[in-house]
């Protein structure tokens, strides 16, 4: 048999993604949440000279999908020549379903007793001798988290075989009962401090009690942290170090140069403006740098450790009641908390909701009200100078837009909203080796994406601007802006750039002129009025035609209406 | 005594006798390992008409309020 395609096919939240950086070395996203893998990535490895694809797929109950990601999961089941099922083995019985209809599928399979370091404690012991013989197929623990298992599944992966079994679900059912009572014993399990934090997670008062500590300490940790750095480390640096350099060029490419408009960008009074003068070099950096970067860092760190130690799901139940008012149920937190620190990984999350329109609603309501970290970092630096109470009030009109629209959605799109039914993980003490990899695939990935589109973003303000179509654009739309929603019309430049980067557009609001209440305006308008370019086409990806000029129409209402709103009230 | 899931107390156990409703929710319970015969145990409810915590085979599910309606269990006493 030659081994092409290799496919890691599993329930939720059972360790593929894991198993899938041990044997290729990819790195990949590994969470304490079902649904974290809601695309398939793909690897190399190496097995006695081949080189096969390891393919890690969504996790998925059973072969019947019920949500996006289980389908993606169930026709990739095709494509593949062996599957290694993985199995956490902590929780036999509801697993061996699938690796029966696995079996039944025909494909060839190899079993990874996956999560085995955690077995001893939970008082399971499990006879994978036993286990084998019953399955018929090779069956070999691992551990994702320690390695150990993982050679062994390499060298037996060309055991892997196919069988010819057909079952009625009924008769599944039937054998793993009878599979269970053979291999498996359950005895006493000792209770650790992470038991009973999982105890006060759910029981009523203390569940309230912990989320308000988690949700106003990630406030006040993202706020700490990042105000920190920028302070300590990125204010000096690009005022005492950086500054003085760009004087100097300045001085060399003279003021009328095109490099130094290129480079430097328009002096404000005379000396170099870091949020305004939107030159590459000064804007350029100076906003995803030292602006931008210190937030996304404090808040992937934060997100990091609360998805690692599982703490996501748990507030999704405590969500669900108030998310059903959105036409949602509460599992939606999870692409809204990702689209709190990008848009676009919070589109691609709403593969876990299972209706269309449930899917619709929940995308309406994040491409509207949902501000990336990058954004709201810049809003902080920008409005926090204003006061903590205008600060406040932005985020208080977002959230007040998305509970209006939600209700609004809810009533006005036909269907009722599904029920939540969601498997609760245990508490897992994140790992540093594995919270650190994950914030490092974050940040790179924010400096390799952010850092060439706001030069774009910069370099297309300036083209524009030299071309005189700035004027134009800010004479066609001055009626909305400056007639409904009481702004300059020079807002123009930051409404075309907020299309491409939303953090930049916030920036460039300070070098207007703005009055308080205009200012909380035009920070709202930039959040709500379209999201960005990456974000829209993920969106388009997911949704379709028809949905998302459905979406854009909503948006573009919203905007209208609310800023008018905002331009009375202020 | 056979009563609705959303009926019974925090810290109650019984064993699913019946679960009402469609074919669709069928399997999703089932492959939460939710179905007829086995033991399941309420762990608490949430404010209003929120979500009900189970667990059935030491592991934990949060099953919306309109899902758990439809779920009967068979408790002692
Ligand atoms: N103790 C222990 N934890 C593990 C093991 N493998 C994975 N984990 C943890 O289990 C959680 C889930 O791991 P993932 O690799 O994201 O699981 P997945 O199967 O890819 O999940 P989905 O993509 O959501 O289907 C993470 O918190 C991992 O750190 C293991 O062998 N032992
Ligand atoms: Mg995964």
């Amino acid at each position: 048999m030659t081994l092409k395609k290799i496919l890691l096919m599993g329930n939720p939240n059972v360790g593929k993604s894991a198993l899938f950086s041990r044997l290729t070395g990819a790195k990949v996203m590994i969470s304490n949440y079902p649904g974290c893998t809601v695309e398939f990535s793909q690897g190399e490895m190496k097995v006695d000279g081949e080189r096969p694809v390891v393919i890690d797929v969504p996790g998925t109950y059973s072969l019947a999908p019920t949500c996006k990601a289980e389908e993606v999961a169930v026709k990739m089941l095709g494509e593949g020549d062996v599957v290694i099922n993985v199995v956490d083995a902590t929780n036999l019985e509801r697993n061996l379903c699938l690796t029966l209809q696995l079996l039944d599928s025909g494909k060839p399979v190899i079993v990874a007793l996956n999560m085995w370091d955690d077995t001893k404690h939970r008082g399971i012991y499990i006879d994978t001798k036993k286990l084998e013989e019953l399955l018929g197929v090779p069956v070999v623990p691992t551990s994702g988290l320690s390695g150990t298992g993982v050679k062994e599944l390499i060298q037996r992966i060309h055991e892997a075989k196919a069988q010819q079994t057909r079952h009625t679900q009924d008769e599944i059912w039937e054998k793993i009962g009878k599979i269970t009572a053979n291999v498996q014993k359950l005895t006493h399990r000792h209770h650790t401090l992470l038991d009973r934090l999982e105890d006060w997670s759910v029981y009523p008062f203390s569940r309230w009690i912990i989320a308000a500590a988690v949700v106003i300490g990630s406030f006040w940790f993202i706020r700490f942290a990042g105000e920190g750095m920028i302070s300590l480390v990125f204010d000096p640096l690009f005022e005492g170090v950086w500054l003085p350099l760009m004087e100097k060029l300045s001085i060399f490419l003279g003021a009328n140069s095109v490099l130094h408009q290129i480079l430097i960008g328009t002096l404000e009074n005379g000396s170099i403006d870091f949020g305004n003068s939107l030159g590459l070099l000064t804007t350029g950096l100076y906003v995803p740098i030292a602006m931008v970067f210190p937030y996304v860092f404090s808040f992937y760190f934060l997100l990091g450790l609360l998805e690692d130690l599982g703490y996501l799901p748990r507030l999704a139940v405590l969500a669900d009641n108030f998310m059903h008012r959105l036409g949602l149920h509460g599992y939606a937190v999870i692409p809204f908390m990702l689209g709190l620190g990008c848009n676009v990984p919070g589109a691609l999350a709403l593969r876990i909701l299972e209706e269309r329109r449930e899917k619709f609603i929940a995308a309406t309501l994040m491409a509207v009200s949902v501000p990336c970290m990058a954004q709201t970092a810049v809003i902080i630096g920008l409005v926090g100078q204003r006061g903590m109470t205008y600060l406040l009030l932005v985020f208080l009109i977002l959230f007040t837009i998305m509970m209006i629209e939600g209700v609004i959605l809810n009533a006005a799109v036909k269907g009722e909203s599904p029920e939540i039914l969601l498997e609760i993980p245990p508490y897992r003490m994140p790992r540093f080796g594995t919270t650190v990899k994950k914030l490092w695939m974050r940040m790179s990935a924010f400096f390799t994406e952010a850092l060439p589109i706001v030069f774009l973003g910069i370099f297309i303000v300036n083209l524009l601007h030299s071309l005189k179509v700035l004027d134009v654009l800010g004479l066609i739309f001055r009626p909305v802006i400056t007639g409904l929603w009481g702004l300059p019309a020079e807002m123009v430049p930051a409404l075309l750039v907020g299309l491409l980067r939303k953090d930049v557009a916030v920036g460039m609001l300070g070098g207007l002129g703005l009055d308080n209440g205009q200012l909380v305006t035009g920070a709202v308008i930039l959040a709500i009025y379209f999201p960005c370019l990456a974000t829209f086409f993920v969106l388009y990806r997911e949704m379709g035609k028809a949905d998302m000029l459905k979406i854009t129409l909503i948006m573009i209402a919203t905007v209208t209406a609310v800023g008018t709103l905002l331009n009375m009230l202020f | 005594m056979l009563i609705k899931l959303t009926q019974m107390r925090p810290g109650q156990a019984g064993l699913v006798a019946d679960i009402r409703g469609g074919r669709g929710i069928n399997t999703r319970l089932e492959n939460m390992g939710i179905r007829r015969g086995r033991r399941i145990l309420k762990v608490s409810s949430y404010f209003g008409l929120g979500p009900q915590m189970v667990e059935v085979d030491k592991m934990r599910v949060a099953i919306g309020f309109g899902m758990a309606e439809r779920i009967f269990v068979e408790v002692s006493g």
